[in-house]
């Protein structure tokens, strides 16, 4: 707060300009009527605009303590200090900030107080922690936020039945979908913009959909399916969607939000926040909220310290392992899950509560995965007591918690698991410790998901010892990549699941000697597969059939960062994000290595596809499709023609007219310069040449002597 | 066909001059020696010494008689193209940055920066044929805007106008008699950041502009309107117009600063080649390892060179090819 000036002040200030302060009548000054004087302020002007997104009235901090002992003067110290004692633990109090109400007449308490902390998010810890807090058998606490009051006097006494309100159609939610030209939306946000684009291939451009400036505080993502694009802001997040145009469609109330993550068939969100504790011996105050995305209700939250969300994975944001909520496979969204210490959480989303009202317990359980398509939790183990307890990965099915499959492993510094995009295929893969434990080799161990009993191959790679870069299954099919060797030298092996005559053993395909590649990106309708290298091998890339195992083409997007294949698996998208200060943008290719377009933008953050839900097409459609693909295309084809015809019709045109607007520029300027012919001729004292005059060249040879010097050259004749 | 290499800079290049013949090439660098070279085969010809700091332009008379430098130790010198003597020396008080001889060579104008208290000006100056009755006065000065450089001064059609360009990223058009200012280019349309280098058309009739702000644009020397605007990767230091065809090449790259910090070929230290009517790329010459500050043309037509701030001049002769280029 400013404090204001005192009169003494303001007549020192009034000398220094001249003016005697006691001569003004402060009454005739006429201030202009309204709040701000008729000085409109152009901030308020915005936060006008935008519908406030204030969820906080200022007295977060303050808390209400009800039940206390009414107490005459004498023991109001007492039970101020006993109070100060409970709360203190909880937070910082603030300086004066416990205030408890004394009746004037008796003198005594009015038995509740108000407490004032530093945060909010202490005042919220203290609610949760002493509600319900038994001081003695008379005296159970009841306490509130302060904020929390307003709403409850608001509450009605009688309950009146809720107002229907009238069904309102709304938007098409999906109407990008049903785009003539079957184009993908992508959205990227550089500098302070963020912008939908269509990709147009044909045009070779991105055609613009949708822009705005400042639209989110820190990142945008799309929902799974594409429905949603959400943005984060300081007070919660919001999603977007709509037929022609972005439209927000929900806000999620959650203060500082950091991190968003939608279920993958879309209905929920979860966001995550992280405070500060005001004790710095404090671990971070973790907040969870689960939302569901149409109605915009908190589902559930989940609040706690940091280490309670912390265990197991890694990456994330101040220790958290992000997502901390794992989502059960399938769209329909019924299960998610969390790891927890010895524990796998897992809850169902019918009332948002642990499955059987208990964990899944697991001695020592390191990490945890869901099939991607049905309720299927894959865990790991990892050794215990020096090797005499195998570590072990085991298969669990949701909700009956049966163990489907179990295997040991020995000697195992570590393992990872990957799954088929169907839930077909787990691949594990195991690092082992060789007999001398001084290094580690690393060895495949493939699951039949779909098949009886769940059959288990084991696969190493010819040369044990290679390290293993990347691994990647082929989307919706039976293949996998692997990129194995040194950092310097790596090669890159294709597997099947099938062989030609067997369909219960895994094969390889091929290897590629000395690629120069580092990460793998399929296709997402499988059969072609990027080769990308990224990082220090300054964005290589090479696109290969793996279906004619061939290579189709190789590029560059030097520097490049990023890489994305559009849903359709038609086109991939390479980018330079602000990582790099310079040529920041992104590339379009197409999926056999054409690079289609380019797009330059200073201060590029993010490249995202917007997501397509699954077609609705049944496999044996798809399969008529395929076989017929020749009929249908015949269309688009004479489509693309004419697309092509007409654009270099326009480009010619275009052409032409600059051509012809710059010689008619140039035959105006060509009269005037002609016309001003004499005149450069004074100026250069009659020199009748202009600049076309023509010139002979002539040789001339001069001689010039620089210097002359006379010396003499002893000189003796020769006897001999 | 491959290029020459020159090396005879110990330090940066800034400027290239073809004389009108296209026989001689003269260079400038942050050395204190500018070079004369044969334009044919890139054989030194010779040095003129007498600068005391980096070396910042030239101009050569039409005769190829005169050359006439500006230079960092605050002069501007004149001198005899072929016994490399100096004939005259202007004093200023802040360092000299373009110089460029009007038409009939008897005036001259000379920028000079920014310095301490001096805000940055132009001084017209009368060019005598004998040098020995050449003075310091200064026909006209102009003040231009306190503390923002004019990295470059031209004379306009007839010698009535002054066409200046810098820091602020404005183009002006002053009265060469009066010194008033007549024209001033938009800030919406035109360069957003430091304008680097400013080419005059061989007929006066446009004029070429590079910027920081990685674009070129081609502007109508009377009326100040932007004919043509060409986009690239890395921000341009200098410019040139081929006198045959409608090509105009730009150079650059990424800031001297952050050269040593990233990968070469992040810089873009290629000289781009941009169709000047379409304003589309035609192609790129790369070879220099660090920005391309300097950029002349043959008056043929036939070769150009780069100067760079890594010391090389790099003389190419256009191979039969890029002379049936079609569009």
């Amino acid at each position: 707060m400013v404090e204001g000036m005192s009169m003494t002040d303001i007549e020192a200030f009034g000398n220094r300009l001249g003016i005697d302060i006691r001569q003004i009548d402060l009454d005739s000054i006429q201030l202009p009527p309204g709040e701000d004087f008729g000085i409109p302020s152009d901030d308020e002007e915005k936060l006008r605009q935008e519908d406030s997104l204030e969820f906080e009235s200022g007295f977060g901090n303050i808390i209400v303590v009800d039940n206390l002992p009414v107490v005459p003067p004498e023991k109001y110290d007492k039970l101020e200090g006993v109070v100060k004692k409970i709360y203190s633990q909880i937070g910082v109090i603030k300086e004066d900030g416990l205030w408890m109400p004394v009746n004037p007449e008796t003198q005594k308490t009015l038995g509740y107080c108000f407490i004032e902390y530093n945060t909010p998010q202490e005042a919220e810890l203290a609610k949760e922690r002493t509600h319900g807090y038994k001081l003695d058998k008379a005296h159970i606490f009841a306490v509130n936020l302060f904020d929390d009051f307003d709403k409850f006097m608001k509450v009605p006494d009688e309950w009146a039945p809720p107002e229907i309100k009238p069904y309102a159609p709304g938007e098409n939610l999906q109407q990008w979908l049903t785009d003539e030209k079957a184009r993908d939306q992508f959205v990227i946000r550089a500098h302070h913009n963020t912008e939908v684009f269509w990709n147009d291939p044909r045009q070779s451009m991105p055609v613009p959909v949708y822009r705005r400036e400042y639209w989110t505080e820190s990142f945008v993502q799309w929902s799974p399916l594409g429905t949603y694009l959400a943005t984060v802001h300081r007070q919660g997040a919001a999603v977007w969607g709509g037929a022609a145009t972005f439209d927000r469609l929900s806000r999620y109330a959650h203060p500082q939000v950091k991190l968003i993550d939608f279920s993958p068939g879309e209905k929920y969100l979860v966001t995550y926040s992280s405070h500060e504790p005001s004790n710095p011996r404090d671990t971070h105050r973790v907040i969870l909220n689960i939302f569901d995305v149409r109605s915009g209700k908190v589902m559930r939250d989940f609040k706690g310290s940091a280490d309670e969300f912390a265990t197991g994975g890694t990456g994330g944001v101040s220790g958290v392992s992000w997502p901390v909520f794992r989502w059960g496979g399938g769209t329909d969204d019924k299960y998610f899950a969390k790891l927890g210490k010895n524990v796998i959480s897992v809850y169902e989303t019918e009332t948002f509560t642990l499955i059987d009202k208990k964990s899944l317990k697991v001695e020592n359980v390191l990490d945890f995965s869901w099939s991607p398509a049905d309720p299927i939790i894959a865990l790991f183990v990892p050794e215990l007591g020096g090797g005499n307890q195998p570590a072990r990965v085991s298969l669990f099915q949701i909700p009956g918690k049966e163990e489907l499959r179990q295997k040991n492993l020995f000697s195992v510094s570590d393992c990872k698991m990957y799954w088929q995009s169907n839930g077909e295929y787990l691949a594990v893969k195991v690092d082992r410790y060789t007999k001398t434990k001084k290094s580690t080799y690393t060895g495949f161990e493939l699951f039949r998901i779909k098949e009886r009993d769940i059959p288990i191959e084991v696969l190493e790679l010819e040369n044990k010892n290679d390290k293993i870069m990347a691994f990647a299954w082929e989307p919706k099919g039976h293949r996998f990549a692997v990129i194995h060797g040194e950092s310097s030298r790596t090669d890159i092996s294709f597997y099947s699941m099938r062989t030609a005559t067997n369909t219960g053993r895994v094969s390889k395909l091929t290897t590629l000697k000395g690629k120069n590649a580092n990460a793998l990106y399929w296709s997402p309708s499988g059969r072609f597969i990027l080769l990308a290298g990224l990082k220090h091998l300054n964005g290589q890339l090479e696109f290969y059939n793996v279906d004619e195992l061939e290579t189709m083409a190789t590029g560059e997007h030097f520097m490049a960062t990023e890489i994305e294949w559009d849903p359709t698996g038609r086109y991939v998208a390479t980018a330079v994000t602000s990582i790099h200060e310079m040529e920041n943008g992104f590339n379009i290719w197409s999926f056999n290595g054409k690079l289609l377009y380019r797009h330059s933008r200073d201060h590029f953050y993010q490249f995202l596809w917007r997501p397509r839900p699954p077609s609705f097409l049944t496999a044996e459609k798809e399969e008529e499709i395929a076989k017929n693909l020749k009929k249908y295309s015949k269309k688009y084809e004479i489509e693309d023609q004419d697309v092509n015809a007409q654009l270099s019709e326009q480009d010619r045109e275009k052409r032409r007219k600059l051509q012809e607007s710059w010689e008619s520029w140039i035959m105006k300027w060509k009269q005037i310069h002609e016309e001003e012919k004499l005149e450069r001729q004074q100026l250069r004292d009659g020199e009748a040449s202009d600049d076309e005059e023509e010139y002979e060249a002539k040789e001339v040879e001069v001689e010039e002597i620089l210097d002359v010097k006379e010396e003499i050259i002893p000189y003796e004749f020769d006897q001999e | 066909m491959r290029p020459y290499l020159m090396k005879g800079h110990e330090r940066p290049l800034t400027f290239l001059k073809y004389n009108r013949e296209g026989d001689l090439l003269f260079s400038c660098a942050k050395d204190h020696t500018p070079t004369v070279w044969f334009a044919d085969n890139g054989e030194r010809l010779g040095t003129y010494n007498g600068h005391k700091g980096a070396v910042w332009c030239c101009d050569v008379s039409r005769d190829s008689r005169r050359l006439i430098t500006g230079s960092a130790d605050r002069s501007a010198k004149l001198w005899d193209v072929k016994s490399g003597t100096p004939l005259f020396t202007f004093e200023f008080d802040s360092p000299a940055r373009s110089v460029d001889f009007a038409v009939g060579d008897k005036l001259a104008v000379i920028t000079t920066d920014p310095f301490m208290e001096q805000t940055s000006a132009i001084h017209v100056k009368t060019i005598s044929n004998d040098p020995d009755e050449q003075t310091a006065e200064s026909a006209l000065i102009i003040t231009g805007p306190p503390r923002v450089r004019i990295n470059g001064a031209v004379w306009g059609p007839l010698n009535r106008t002054i066409i200046s360009a810098g820091e602020d990223a404005t183009i002006r058009i002053w009265d060469s008699e009066t010194g008033k200012m007549l024209n001033e280019s938009s800030k919406e349309t035109g360069h957003s950041k430091t304008i680097t280098s400013l080419s005059m058309s061989e007929d006066g009739s446009h004029f070429l502009t590079g910027s920081s702000d990685k674009s070129a644009k081609l502007w109508d020397s009377r009326t100040l309107t932007i004919l043509k605007t060409y986009e690239t990767i890395s921000p341009v230091n200098a410019v040139a117009m081929s006198p045959i065809l409608e090509h105009v090449v730009i150079g650059g790259g990424q800031a001297a600063i952050d050269v040593t910090t990233t990968h070469h070929r992040a810089g873009n230290f290629d000289a781009k080649f941009f169709h000047k009517v379409l304003q589309e790329e035609i192609g790129c010459v790369k070879g220099h390892f660090g920005p391309i500050n300097a950029l002349a043309i043959n008056p043929d037509g036939r070769s150009f060179s780069s100067g760079g701030e890594d010391g090389y001049i790099r003389l190419h002769h256009f191979d039969r090819d890029y002379f049936n280029i079609k569009m």
